[in-house]
Formats: structure tokens, C-alpha cells, sequence
């Protein structure tokens, strides 16, 4: 028994049965990440001990006969956006390197709480913002089907390690599609769930409205089993759905027959790159003969998706990031010497910079050495965008044209069930190709910000190779709540196919 | 809508970010750029369109007024740059409070 | 009306207040923590009052009724829509960066609070411009002595529930506000909205004022009116400092006008804040571009909606505020409208404690007498509420009828209440251990027919028209018998005289 090519569904069943220990099962894991994240640097923390002593655990109940919860022995990488009072959680940011949250997030919890082995932390885009891994204060992710390339973003880290059979499930969030586009570039599968669907309490926010927590694994089966654990009401969380959480696993059965899958001329526009055209057009064939039926649909307010993210993310940003002043944790700037003002004078940093007063020099100063290049644009942006006599012009507007792409998906779906297309218009690019270029970095996003928009559900997984041999996302989008019919419809469709089990040469 | 480097140094002051000048040049370049990719949003006709600030339509959550167990001091503290044990410490705040 | 100082000066005052009052909620605004007052620094504390990084905020059912039954009690309109906006500085004792509040939509607006004064002085009705719900900020401690020494920050009261309220600038003097704060005091405690202790920070006031100034037009004709800068003033711990220092303004505004001439809007508004030892305002330090909040909806939280039938039951539950209290109070139980509102201010306990004494004597004037000569009094000497008296209205009731009943006279009651306090005694166990029995007619008659003996002149006087001679006997009545009721004595002396 090889824990490494056992999926997550077959692997809990194996802990359970005892034909794999919970401790087998993770130091294998363990050490594939020691023989292969020297080179993909998909972990900005591994927990060794951690992990061991809680397998060791989950063993010995299983031994006395003790309950086991759904993910008994699972080892689960966790991005490191997410809270855990047992691991600093630093989201890639200089700002939080010693920060030590005092408490679980509320996904963290689930795992715990479903006998999951939380294994280590992972590299991501400083706070979540980027769309290649580039961004992570500590260090770059490669993509594990080619080292040269990037692993996409934000959840870089958490889609590399599963892609290099470092962890067999990873836990992403997706503000613009930072679940789905690494999922595309590294040839795994990846769902972005209707907002509020996964409690974001402990999630460190970008931005508030579009953030959603999802699973990412290698098949749509292995995300519906992890949905069962981290979906559901938190009462600890204003903007959770008080559903019920669906049997994701079970629904899995039901078949695809009549299912109509929307397909959107505007996604095969100039930008989208012919390698990927064709494997996504393959992907539509293979859903036609599985039963499904293909529908054109227009969302005809999508071309503006980019500028209206632009727009509300960097604006919740510029509010959720203000909190990262050094007063109460995070990076503190050392004080400076004779950088008094007179009063009045501003906080601005022009050279032989002044500042008000020790305490906003503080301010300006943490804040600066603190986040990176990246995170101070958009918290710039969205400055800018909140600010007196730009509000509307800016952020009202935005939320105006949000309303009307949401409104495009709810037009749409009166006629489909799913709409199909590519996750990201290129397979995976070169590090440093887009990392000048904020502007061509935020296109990356295309396909994907829209579902984050209008708050519904989204999944990526891989539909085929380029010949160079890297990975093709195809993504499927549906309405609020549908993603017993996301989940079911990938999992028809890698029964067909087997692209997802795939893996990249990445020898020991 | 043009941006100056005069508007971006006031942005920066406003978000406590110290930019130093070659910064604020590169800041001021870069926003540019994005502010004229955002602004097509101008071409689309909004005039009969309500805001949409959040996906949900949710209204109405509350919570109990039931006390649930607090930190304690050393845990809300055990990340503080500096503490005296009691307190958060800060460079000296003169004058009123900011509230409320 | 308006008060004596406002005609005598030659400005009108103008008058608006910024009210913060913290709700009497068990939970923070947005956690679980506690609100009690004075616990150690950063003790009642979480990741949500923390700020810390992915905390996230739900709302307290609770603080948002009672700021409610505020606007309600403050007769604002209640939106049947509202959210949460985030108001965005940087300040050390604002953990997240931002202040959760209400902007563009607050859950109540344009309501009014009159206030009249007893003695006459004034009437005044002020407009109520919003009242909105937020969350106060933390606390930053700094030893002005130490000079540079760092700031200590307690973050306890972070999240804290507060109702902001905003009036019109519709005050006149500084006694009006004074007189205006103490009625929205006591109308918020009376709901149990708030204990609006001042000196534990539940209730704050800023108070905004400027000067209209008529000027002389041509040819002595009426002029328009000239209006100075307004100037917000903060830092003022208790009432008597608001009248303070809103008197101090307005004269610190007079002279500055005469010498400067500047009027509103040709200067950036100013704060002050008050220097109660030193009795003057003082301006403070120009903050830079704090006016640019940015506001916009807060995306962690969502809207609430209120139905006219939800409005409509929580103005049934919210019981009767003190206006509408004093004119019931006399109208029931017929005392003077000063009566009314010397007790409707003392609280609802209070009240009702009356009420259960006028209801057992069943009479209203009597009942009132003895609750403010009586009661009151010790109560002040005592301190203390109400709940905690020694002396139940029953108590209190059984000497006001063996009063009337005239087994003894009012005086000797009194001292028989201050028995019963003293010794928390039943009052019949006070009444016979003072050896005070009603005496008996044939005794009262006997004791008299002696006394008319010894007193001819008394007599005689009498006889000659000057029935008050007769006072003199009472004296010599009680001394032989001290239980003897007075106005019987004199009765009973005058017939026999008559009868002579
Ligand atoms: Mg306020
Ligand atoms: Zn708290």
C-alpha cells in the first residue's frame, strides 16, 4: 500500500480499514515533501511533529475501538491565509512572519475536529494577492510540471504540493480565482464554493466580499469528500449560509443526462491561448458524450469583471489591511532618529522624511517595510478609490456594474445548468514573465473574477496538455449553491478522462 | 481621471505608507495604469442600477447577548511588538483619543 | 421663552449636542466579551474586539433592541432598512483601523426631546437629527508626566455598544443644555437603555456652538445676522462642565468676535477641549485629513430590516418615559406639576415606590408630602437607591394613618419614621415602645377640664374673643402626656370654655 497514489477517498478508507496507519499514511507524505519542496517550495511551514503526534493519536483511538472522524489520517495541507494557533500564520507577508493567532480558524477547527492531519502551512501571494506565487515575501513556489514556471496564484503553495504528491488535499481561498487558476496551472482540481457556503472566521481577509475558502485536490471526488468536513453554518460568521451541508460524496452518483452546460463565445476571444482553446473544446466534446448538452450563452457584462475587481477588492483591502499598523501585532518599524515634524506637516515620505509625530511615523513606516510591492498598490487603489470625490466615480460604480454581471449569470442560468469554458487563458507561464507587470498579471484573472462577483460557485480541473506538456484547466461555473452539480459533473467527466491522474516528473 | 504625484503622496499619507521619492514615482506610474484600466467601467451605463455591495441577500443576524469566555491577557498579547504585560505599548499618543 | 441670559447678551447662543451613550448590554457590539467597567487592562479581549487577523464581527441582538427603544424613547423615525458602514483612521485604540458605524443609512433619524424647565425659565424642544448605532474604541493611557514614555493601550472597552445621538442645534444657553442632558439622562435610564454614568464613560458629550449676532442694518433699520465659526468642543466629564464650558465658549466667541469679526465658513471648524481646572477651552492640534473616513458598507456584516409590526411591539414593551410619567403622575394622584417632576427625576423605582404609598394611604398630596419631606430627605442624607430603603411604603403608610386618624400629630410621626429607620422596627412596635398610646376622650377631657383650672387667665382670655390664648394650654398637655394629639387638646378646651 502506497499512500502517495491513493486518492483522499480511498486513503481514509484505507485508515479505516487498517490497512494503512494514520502515521504510515503521514510520514510518507512527510517524506515526500522533505525529498521534493526543496525544489517547489510549496510549504512556508512544515509541521512534523505536529502532524506525527496527531496520527499517532487518531491510531491509537482507532485501536481502542474509539470513533474516528470522516478525514481520520487525511494529511491536509493548509494554506497559510488561514489561522492556526499551533503554527504562525504569516499570509506571506514580512507584516505577519512572528505572528502566532491565538485561535483556529473555523476550517481549521473542522479538520481537527474530523481527525484530519494538518501537515504544514502553505506559500501563497502576500495576502493573497497575485495571480503567480511571485508575491510571497519568502519565497517562490515553482510549478512541479515545469520548475521554471509558475505554480499560478494566489494558493500557489496549496496547488503545487498537491500536484507533487507532497499532500494528498490542500485548502485554498479564491477572492478572483486563486483556488481555481494554480488549480488550472498545476493540472489538479480545484472548487471555489458559493459564497458563504465555508465559514471565513479565521480566514485572513482581502476582500470580505468575494473571499471564499474551498478544497483543492486531485479529483472533484476527493473535494466533495473535504466539503462534507469544512462546509456548514457558522454561527461565528454574519455572512454564512444557514444551509444544511449537502451529502456532496453521495450525489456524486446521480448521472449527467440532460445536464445543459452553457458555452460562452466571449471565452474564445483574442487572449485565449489555441493550446488551451482546443482542450477545453475537447472538454465540451466529452461532456456532449456524456450526456450533457451544449448551450451558447452570453454574459455580456463580463469584459468589465476585471476593472469592477479592481475595483472592490483593492477597496476592501485598502479597509481590512489598515489593521497591520504595529501597534498590536505584526511588524513594528524600529524609531527612527530626528524624523520630527512640525505639526501639520503630514505623514508623507518624501526624502529627509518627517512625520507627524513618533506614532504615525510608526504607522507609515511598519506599514512600509511591512507589505510588499503588491499588497501597497492595491491598498493604494483602494485608498484612492474610498477617498473624498472619488467614491463614486469609483467604488459605487463598481458595485453598480457588479450588480449587472451578477444579473448576466441569473439571465444565463434560466437557460443552463452549468457554464463551461477555460479557467485561465494560458497554461502555466514563466516566473518573472508577468511579475513587472501588475496590468498583464491582473488579466491572468479573466475567467474566473466573475464568479467571485456575483458570489457563485466555480471549479477547475484539468481537460488536457500542451504539447510543451503542462496542464489545461477547464472551468465549470454555476449557480448559488449548485455545487453537488460542480462536483458531480467534474467527477462524470474524470471518469471518462484521466488527466487528472496525471502527475509531473518530479523524481525524488 | 488623471492622478498626480501630488494626489498619490496624499493616498499614501492617508494609508500610512511611507514611500520614499523613487516610490512614489514608480507608485504614481503604476497607478496610472490601473486607474485607466478601471475607468472603463465609465462606458457602462449604470444609471438605473442599484449597488451591489456583497453576493448575499442575507439580512437580520444577530447573536445572543451571552458572554463567551475572553482571551486571556497573555494570550492577547503574545504577538504585541511590545507589552508591558497588561497593555499594549505604543509610541507616545498626545492629545485627545480618536473615538468615537 | 427664552432664558434671562440670551435676552440680556447681545448674541443668541446656538447649541447643538453629540451624545454617546453606551448601551446596558452584557456582550460587546460584535462579541462575546464582557462590558463590565474596571476589569484589569486587556482582560475582557478576543480576536474580534482584538482586530486580530481573520476575526469577524456578529451582531448583538440585544444592543440593537435597546438602541431602539433610544430612538423610540427619542420619538425618531425607524428605518425599516439599515447597515453597517466602516468609518477608517488609524488610531492605537482603534485595533482594525476602522470604527464599525452607520453612514448614509442610520437605523433612526429625526426625532425630538423636550425639555422644560420647572421653574419656568424655559421650554425648549429639541430636534433629534439621527441616532445610530456603533462600537467605541479602546483606551489609550499616556503619563503626560513621563514626557516621552510609551502609550499604554486597554483594549476592554473596545466594541463596546454605543448609540451616538446628534440633536439639532436647537439650544439656546448653557443651562438649556445642562437641563436637556439631565432629561435625556434620566429618560434613558428610565428605559434601562443606559446608566449614563459619565464617570465611567457611559454617557459622553460633545457639544457643538457658535454665536448669531444681530447686526445693526442702515439707518438703525434691523441688520442681518452675523454667525461665528462653530467650535466643537470635547473633554467635558460631566454636566456641570458642559454648562461650563458652553458658557466659557460663548464668551471666549463674543470677544473674539469683537475683535476679529470672523464668521462661520471662513475658517476650517475648530476643536476645543476643556480644561475643567483651568475653566477654559483650549483648541487642539489639528489632525490632518481625518475628515476622509471613507466610509462604505461593512462587507463582514449584513443588513437589518425592521417591520412597523417589530417597531410597533417595541414601543408597547418600552414602558412610559418621564414626560409622559410627570403628567400622569398628576393627573392621578393630584399633585402640583413641580411635585411630579421632583419625583418622576429621582427614577422609576422611585416612583413606584410612591405610587404603592399613595395607593395604600389613597390620597395622592399626603403621599407626595411625605415622599419629599420625608423619604427623599433621608434618602439624600443616606445615599443610596430606593430599592435599598429600610422603611417600606407600608411603614410609611401605617404612620400617615394613625396620623390621620389623630392618635398623634404629624411632628410625632416624623419622629416615629425616624424610629422605624433607625431601628428597622415594625412602627407598632415603635409606637408602644415610645409609650405612645391614643389617649383615650374621657382621659383627654379630665386632662383638660385640669388644665382650664390651673389657667383662669387662659380662660378669661378666651372668654374675651382671643381663642389662640388657647395654644398655650397644648404646651402644658403635652408635657403632662406626651401622646395627647394637639388640635384635640385645643377642641376639647375651647367646648368646655364655651360651655363655661
Ligand atoms: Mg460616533
Ligand atoms: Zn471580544
Amino acid at each position: 500500500m502506497q499512500p502517495l497514489d491513493l486518492s483522499a477517498v480511498d486513503l481514509v478508507a484505507a485508515v479505516r480499514q487498517g490497512d494503512v496507519s494514520a502515521v504510515q499514511c503521514t510520514e510518507a507524505f512527510l517524506k515526500r515533501i522533505e525529498q521534493v519542496d526543496g525544489r517547489v517550495n510549496a510549504f512556508l511551514k512544515v509541521d512534523r511533529e505536529g502532524a506525527l503526534a496527531r496520527a499517532a493519536a487518531i491510531d491509537a483511538r482507532r485501536k481502542a475501538g474509539g470513533p474516528l472522524g470522516p478525514l481520520a489520517g487525511l494529511p491536509v495541507a493548509v494554506k497559510d491565509v488561514l489561522c492556526t494557533a499551533d503554527m504562525p500564520t504569516t499570509c506571506a507577508s514580512r507584516m505577519l512572519e512572528n505572528f502566532l493567532p491565538p485561535y483556529d480558524a473555523e476550517v481549521v477547527r473542522r479538520l481537527r475536529a474530523a481527525d484530519a492531519v494538518i501537515v504544514g502551512k502553505t506559500n501563497m501571494d502576500e495576502f493573497a494577492m497575485g495571480g503567480s506565487n511571485e508575491n510571497s515575501a519568502f519565497a517562490t513556489v515553482h510549478n512541479p510540471w515545469d520548475l521554471t514556471r509558475a505554480p499560478g496564484g494566489s494558493s500557489g503553495g496549496s496547488a503545487a504540493c498537491v500536484a507533487a504528491d507532497m499532500a494528498p488535499v490542500a485548502i485554498g481561498s479564491d477572492t478572483g480565482g486563486s483556488i481555481r487558476q494554480p488549480a488550472a496551472l498545476c493540472g489538479i482540481t480545484g472548487l471555489k464554493p458559493t459564497y458563504g457556503t465555508v465559514s471565513r472566521r479565521g480566514l485572513i481577509a482581502f476582500a470580505s466580499s468575494l473571499d471564499q475558502i474551498g478544497p483543492m485536490a486531485r479529483s472533484a471526488a476527493d473535494c466533495a469528500l473535504v466539503m462534507e468536513t469544512i462546509a456548514g453554518h457558522d454561527a461565528g460568521d454574519s455572512t454564512s449560509l444557514p444551509h444544511a451541508v449537502p451529502r456532496y460524496t453521495e450525489l456524486l452518483e446521480q448521472p449527467l443526462t440532460g445536464l445543459r452546460i452553457g458555452r460562452v463565445a466571449a471565452h474564445f476571444a483574442e487572449g485565449l491561448d489555441p493550446e488551451v482553446a482546443r482542450g477545453v473544446e475537447e472538454a465540451f466534446a466529452a461532456f456532449k458524450a456524456a450526456g450533457a448538452t451544449i448551450h451558447e450563452v452570453e454574459l455580456p457584462h463580463a469584459k468589465y469583471g476585471i476593472p469592477t475587481y479592481y475595483l472592490i477588492a483593492p477597496c476592501e483591502a485598502s479597509s481590512n489591511l489598515a489593521r497591520y499598523d504595529g501597534a498590536h501585532y505584526g511588524h513594528r518599524a524600529e524609531p527612527g532618529k530626528g524624523h520630527r515634524a512640525e505639526p501639520g506637516k503630514g505623514h508623507r515620505a518624501e526624502p529627509g522624511t518627517t512625520f507627524d509625530s513618533p506614532l504615525a511615523e510608526m504607522y507609515c513606516r511598519s506599514r512600509a517595510e511591512g507589505f510588499g510591492p503588491e499588497v501597497k498598490r492595491r491598498i493604494m487603489l483602494g485608498t484612492y478609490a474610498l477617498s473624498a470625490g472619488y467614491y463614486d466615480a469609483y467604488y459605487a460604480k463598481a458595485l453598480r456594474v457588479r450588480r449587472l454581471i451578477r444579473q448576466d449569470y441569473l439571465d444565463a442560468f434560466q437557460q443552463v445548468d452549468l457554464i463551461g469554458g477555460p479557467t485561465s487563458a494560458t497554461a502555466a507561464f514563466a516566473l518573472g514573465e508577468k511579475s513587472n507587470d501588475p496590468l498583464a498579471m491582473y488579466l491572468v484573472d479573466m475567467y474566473t473574477v466573475t464568479a467571485n462577483l456575483a458570489g457563485i460557485g466555480g471549479i477547475s480541473f484539468p481537460c488536457g496538455f500542451t504539447k510543451a506538456g503542462l496542464p489545461i484547466g477547464f472551468q465549470l461555473q454555476g449557480p448559488a449553491l449548485a455545487e453537488p452539480l460542480l462536483l458531480r459533473a467534474a467527477d462524470r467527466y474524470q471518469r471518462l478522462t484521466d488527466w487528472h491522474l496525471r502527475r509531473p516528473k518530479l523524481p525524488a | 481621471m488623471s492622478l498626480s504625484r501630488q494626489d498619490v503622496a496624499k493616498v499614501a499619507s492617508l494609508a500610512r505608507l511611507a514611500l520614499s521619492a523613487d516610490d512614489l514615482d514608480r507608485m504614481t506610474g503604476e497607478l496610472q495604469k490601473i486607474v485607466g484600466l478601471v475607468s472603463q467601467l465609465a462606458e457602462v451605463d449604470t444609471s438605473s442600477v442599484a449597488p451591489l455591495a456583497h453576493p448575499l441577500d442575507a439580512e437580520n443576524v444577530f447573536r445572543a447577548d451571552e458572554p463567551q469566555p475572553s482571551l486571556t491577557t497573555a494570550e492577547a498579547l503574545q504577538s504585541a511588538p511590545r507589552h508591558d504585560g497588561e497593555c499594549f505599548l505604543v509610541p507616545a499618543v498626545l492629545g485627545e483619543s480618536g473615538a468615537a | 421663552m427664552t432664558t434671562p441670559t440670551a435676552t440680556a447678551a447681545p448674541y443668541t447662543t446656538i447649541i447643538g449636542l453629540e451624545v454617546h451613550v453606551q448601551l446596558q448590554t452584557r456582550t460587546k457590539l460584535f462579541c462575546g466579551c464582557s462590558t463590565r467597567f474596571g476589569g484589569p487592562p486587556n482582560t475582557q479581549v478576543c480576536p474580534t474586539c482584538l482586530g486580530l487577523p481573520g476575526s469577524l464581527p456578529v451582531m448583538n441582538r440585544h444592543a440593537f433592541d435597546l438602541a431602539v427603544r433610544a430612538a423610540l424613547a427619542l420619538d425618531c423615525t425607524i428605518a425599516p432598512f439599515t447597515k453597517w458602514d466602516r468609518k477608517n483612521y488609524f488610531y492605537p485604540d482603534l485595533p482594525k483601523g476602522y470604527q464599525i458605524s452607520q453612514y448614509d443609512l442610520p437605523f433612526s433619524s429625526n426625532g425630538q426631546l423636550e425639555v422644560v424647565d420647572p421653574k419656568g425659565a424655559f421650554a425648549r424642544n429639541v430636534g433629534i437629527i439621527r441616532v445610530h448605532l456603533e462600537e467605541d474604541a479602546g483606551k489609550s493611557m499616556h503619563d503626560e508626566a513621563a514626557g516621552t514614555a510609551d502609550t499604554r493601550i486597554d483594549l476592554n472597552r473596545a466594541g463596546t455598544p454605543l448609540c451616538e445621538i446628534v440633536t439639532q442645534p436647537d439650544l439656546r444657553s448653557p443651562q438649556e443644555a445642562r437641563a436637556w442632558l439631565n432629561e435625556l439622562k434620566l429618560l434613558l435610564v428610565y428605559l434601562g437603555v443606559s446608566d449614563c454614568n459619565m464617570q465611567e464613560g457611559s454617557l459622553r458629550v460633545d457639544a457643538n456652538v457658535n454665536l448669531h449676532i444681530p447686526l445693526a442694518g442702515e439707518g438703525g433699520a434691523e441688520g442681518r445676522v452675523a454667525k461665528t465659526p462653530i467650535v466643537e468642543i470635547k473633554n467635558m466629564n460631566s454636566f456641570r462642565s458642559v454648562e461650563r464650558a458652553l458658557a466659557y465658549e460663548a464668551a471666549r466667541q463674543w470677544e473674539e468676535w469683537q475683535a476679529t469679526k470672523a464668521e462661520l465658513g471662513t475658517t476650517p471648524k475648530q476643536t476645543r477641549g476643556w480644561d475643567d481646572p483651568a475653566g477654559v477651552t483650549r483648541a487642539q492640534r489639528h489632525k490632518e485629513e481625518s475628515s476622509d473616513y471613507r466610509y462604505f458598507p461593512d462587507p463582514d456584516l449584513v443588513p437589518v430590516t425592521v417591520t412597523a409590526a417589530e417597531v410597533a411591539a417595541a414601543r408597547a414593551a418600552m414602558g412610559d418615559p418621564p414626560t409622559v410619567l410627570r403628567k400622569a403622575l398628576e393627573a392621578k394622584w393630584k399633585i402640583s406639576a413641580y411635585d411630579a417632576d421632583v419625583l418622576v427625576n429621582q427614577g422609576r423605582d422611585l416612583v413606584a415606590w410612591f405610587e404603592e404609598l399613595a395607593t395604600l394611604v389613597g390620597e395622592g398630596k399626603v403621599a407626595s408630602n411625605w415622599m419629599q419631606q420625608d423619604v427623599l430627605r433621608t434618602l439624600n442624607e443616606r445615599g443610596g437607591t430606593i430599592g435599598e430603603f429600610p422603611v417600606t411604603p407600608a411603614a410609611v403608610a401605617d404612620i400617615i394613618g394613625r396620623v390621620q386618624k389623630g392618635d398623634f400629630d404629624t411632628s410625632r410621626g416624623r419622629e416615629i419614621f425616624a424610629a422605624v429607620l433607625a431601628s428597622g422596627r415594625p412602627v407598632a412596635d415603635v409606637v408602644a415602645g415610645m409609650g405612645i398610646a391614643a389617649v383615650s376622650d374621657d382621659d383627654l377631657v379630665a386632662l383638660c377640664r385640669e388644665l382650664l383650672a390651673a389657667n383662669p387667665k387662659v380662660v378669661a382670655d378666651v372668654r374675651g374673643g382671643k381663642e389662640q390664648a388657647a395654644a398655650g394650654l397644648i404646651g402644658q398637655a403635652k408635657k403632662k402626656n406626651p401622646n395627647v394629639n394637639p388640635a384635640k387638646v385645643r377642641q376639647i378646651c375651647l367646648d368646655l370654655i364655651k360651655g363655661m
